[in-house]
């Protein structure tokens, strides 16, 4: 799509001329102000409003997008800004992931697009970015949204208030709470404080089980609001919701939205992805905003700011079950890659192994690579024949997760795609290898928290078999003993 | 450092001694996408070089030249991988996403082949006016490009349907897509159409017969996957 301007209008055309330029090229953008006699499409006002689309993505006639335009009910955006010298995605802020092709679009030769957020639809030199500037479509306020009869424990409740704090100011606080600790919990008086008030919230996590799962969950405890669960190929895509669940890629879609965004397991991503996510947050709050983020293994950076007091925080250092987290045993292995080549499993390991197969304890063990599933799997499966192996591209995955809760597999080897989200009563967990980069602080730390996690077995063994201990190891049993020391000091664990 | 186009995972370069002979074996692909592809090897069809137990003419073909209309039209369909998940995958991202980009990195499969083919035209497979707007570009177009040729536009594409959508015996039966709109001299000349995916042979037999009625001599395909 091309526009042409005349007086100040902008006209929508179809074919390459010279005399109407892309989004890119046109001089200025006019900005008008709104229209007060025009009457708007209301369906229009509620499918754009805190939204940045692409016209591809809008079912209505470009016709009638470009007259509320003209009416100043609608605003078009850039899709890429210039930064100096860099240009960025004005959708997911990347400025590394352009590429250009020759247009049939727009007829250039050389027009950008950007392949950081191509997944969403290709933003591209001549694709505007269409947002809603008339007023907020309206919406229903419940009084009293939150129906849950449930207990916080000493150290939800102080985070709880905080978060309540935080949301009431419009400010950015951190809750750093170990694994185990209930965060979910602690989320719902300050979402039901903004919905309360009519405001917009929406709680983003970087993947699309989480979203699953949590809807429900929101659901049934705020039974009155309209909740929108967002995931590729989600059918909530069109709804407009007060309480918006959603994953961190869908939040490129929207725009000046949000009073409260929650961003959940903020440390998810690789740190590559972390400035996408920031500016994705960024873009889809409105100018004054809360923003809350959740995390058991915040980023060194993270970790340092607290201590520096430059970031506003509450540690959540102990579990609902009060008891205090298991601490990591570290493990001399060896050269343990020689004896897999040679077909054996490593005596340590094995012997361990052993001893769990004798009590029949369950054991997750997490290994660095896929590569090695083959080598590994038959040789344990010699100890015991109850034994499964998964990974990211596993078709049966979800399947193999289920038969250990089942308690139908007794070891599951597993990259570390399990050290997150999945949680297994009475588990002892073990890290072949756990020198080996992949298995940083924070994946430690997240993989020790898969032990101990019911009422029922508070314990169990953490082991990191290695080869030379590394800094990401003893940071993370230090992070580990940090919490628990903390828990203690507050009087938050049983005595 | 160097990443890999398709699934951006960081490529270690070849370090040392070894970097001085591989400098030019710059790779688009990483190990693990490489992995992935069914690269063709061993018997095939002679004539649309489906991967077979045994080289012989496969049913396709067969049918092919038991048709009237239509037998004999394609001389040779050239194709480097077996359609698996993997090429499907890709396909659709630069298809459907339209990530033109990775028609250079679907090229460096091609580019081997292309040059133990000859001809005097290289030619894409035209889509509709419709269907290249909606995608920014003509896939198999882009492709020769990044195979470094420059495309003789020689066909039209008449109306659209989607070809995914149909039964394969629909597809078999439908009528000619296309129409001979070029500007050229083609008798004696020898031409090679580059798609990305051969399936039935349908779209290429059409486009191939009209080429021959048009004067070429022969007429060749050179395609990414042969499903
Ligand atoms: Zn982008
Ligand atoms: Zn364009
Ligand atoms: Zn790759
Ligand atoms: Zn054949």
């Amino acid at each position: 799509m091309r526009i042409l301007m005349k007086d100040h209008l902008l006209i929508p055309v179809f074919h390459h001329d010279s005399a109407s330029y892309t989004i890119t090229e046109l001089p200025n953008i006019p900005h008008h102000k709104h229209n007060p006699t025009y009457r708007f499409n209301s369906q229009i006002q509620t499918f754009l409003f805190g939204k940045q689309l692409l016209l591809d993505e809008i079912p209505h006639p470009v016709e009638e997008l470009f007259t509320h335009v003209n009416e100043g009910y609608i605003t078009l955006r850039r899709p890429f800004i210039k930064e100096g010298r860099k240009i960025k995605c004005a959708r997911c802020g990347s400025s590394h992931h352009l590429a250009t092709y020759p247009c049939a679009r727009c007829g250039n030769e050389q027009c950008h697009y950007c392949r950081n957020c191509l997944m969403m639809g290709r933003v591209s030199a001549c694709t505007p970015l269409f947002s809603w500037n008339g007023p907020s479509p309206s919406t229903l306020i419940v009084d009293q949204p939150l129906k849950w009869d449930g207990t916080l424990s000493t150290g939800q409740q102080q985070a709880s208030t905080a978060v309540v704090a935080a949301i009431d100011n419009k400010k950015e606080y951190l809750v750093w709470a170990v694994c185990g600790a209930g965060k979910t919990e602690v989320l719902f008086a300050g979402i039901a404080h903004a919905l309360k008030q009519g405001q917009r919230v929406c709680l983003a996590t970087p993947r699309t089980d989480v979203v699953l799962e949590l809807a429900p969950r929101l659901k049934k405890v705020f039974p009155h609001t309209t909740i929108a669960a967002l995931y590729g190929g989600s059918e909530d895509r069109h709804l407009f919701a007060n309480l918006v669940i959603s994953t961190t890629h869908q939040l490129f879609r929207f725009y000046c939205a949000f009073d409260t965004v929650i961003v959940d397991e903020v440390d998810a991503f690789p740190y590559t992805m972390d400035a996408t996510l920031q500016y994705a947050v960024q873009q889809a709050k409105k100018s004054v905003a809360a923003t809350i983020y959740l995390t058991a293994t915040p980023s060194r950076k993270w970790q340092k700011e607290c201590r520096q007091n430059k970031r506003a925080y509450m540690t959540i250092p102990a579990r609902f079950h009060r008891f205090p987290l298991p601490i990591p045993q570290f493990k001399w292995i060896g050269q343990w890659t020689s004896p897999l080549k040679n077909a054996r499993l490593p005596f340590v390991l094995k012997k361990w192994l052993q001893q769990r197969i004798e009590k029949e304890k369950q054991v997750l063990l997490f290994i660095p690579k896929i590569k090695l599933i083959d080598d590994m799997l038959p040789l344990i499966q010699k100890l015991h024949p109850k034994v499964e192996a998964v990974h990211a591209e596993d078709p049966l995955r979800k399947e193999k997760v289920q038969k250990m809760r089942k308690q139908e597999t007794l070891i599951l080897l597993t990259t570390t795609i399990l050290e997150r989200g999945v949680t297994f009563p009475h588990i002892d967990v073990a890290v072949l290898g756990a020198e080996e980069r992949i298995f940083t602080e924070s994946a430690l730390v997240q993989i020790a928290g898969r032990v101990g996690r019911s009422v029922e077995a508070p314990t169990g063994d953490v082991v990191f078999f290695h080869y030379g201990k590394t800094t990401a190891m003893v940071r993370a049993k230090k992070q580990i003993l940090q919490m628990n020391k903390e828990a203690k000091q507050r009087g938050l664990l049983h005595e | 450092m160097n990443s890999c186009l398709f699934c951006q995972k960081e490529m270690q370069l070849p370090g040392g001694f070894q970097a001085l002979f591989q400098k030019a074996a710059q790779s688009f692909w990483c190990e693990d996408c490489i992995a992935k592809w069914a690269f063709i090897k061993g018997p095939t069809c002679p004539t649309c070089h489906r991967w077979m137990e045994t080289a012989e003419i496969c049913l396709d073909c067969k049918k092919w030249q038991a048709d009237p209309i239509y037998s004999g039209c394609l001389d040779e369909n050239i194709s480097v991988l077996a359609y698996n998940s993997f090429c499907q995958q890709v396909l659709a991202q630069y298809k459907y996403r339209g990530d033109y980009i990775l028609a250079v990195a679907i090229a460096d499969l091609l580019k081997s082949k292309l040059k133990q083919t000859s001809f005097d035209l290289i030619t894409p497979i035209p889509l509709s006016e419709e269907r290249r707007y909606e995608r920014g570009f003509n896939q198999s177009e882009a492709l020769i490009t990044a195979l470094g040729k420059k495309p003789t536009i020689l066909l039209t594409r008449m109306h659209t349907e989607k070809q995914s959508k149909k039964t394969r015996k629909e597809r078999l039966e439908t009528p000619q897509v296309f129409r001979f709109t070029g500007q050229q001299e083609m008798s004696g000349k020898k031409v090679l159409i580059v798609d990305d995916i051969y399936t039935t042979g349908t779209t290429l037999y059409h486009a191939a017969k009209l080429l021959k009625e048009a004067g070429a001599t022969e007429v060749r395909s050179l395609t990414m996957a042969r499903s």
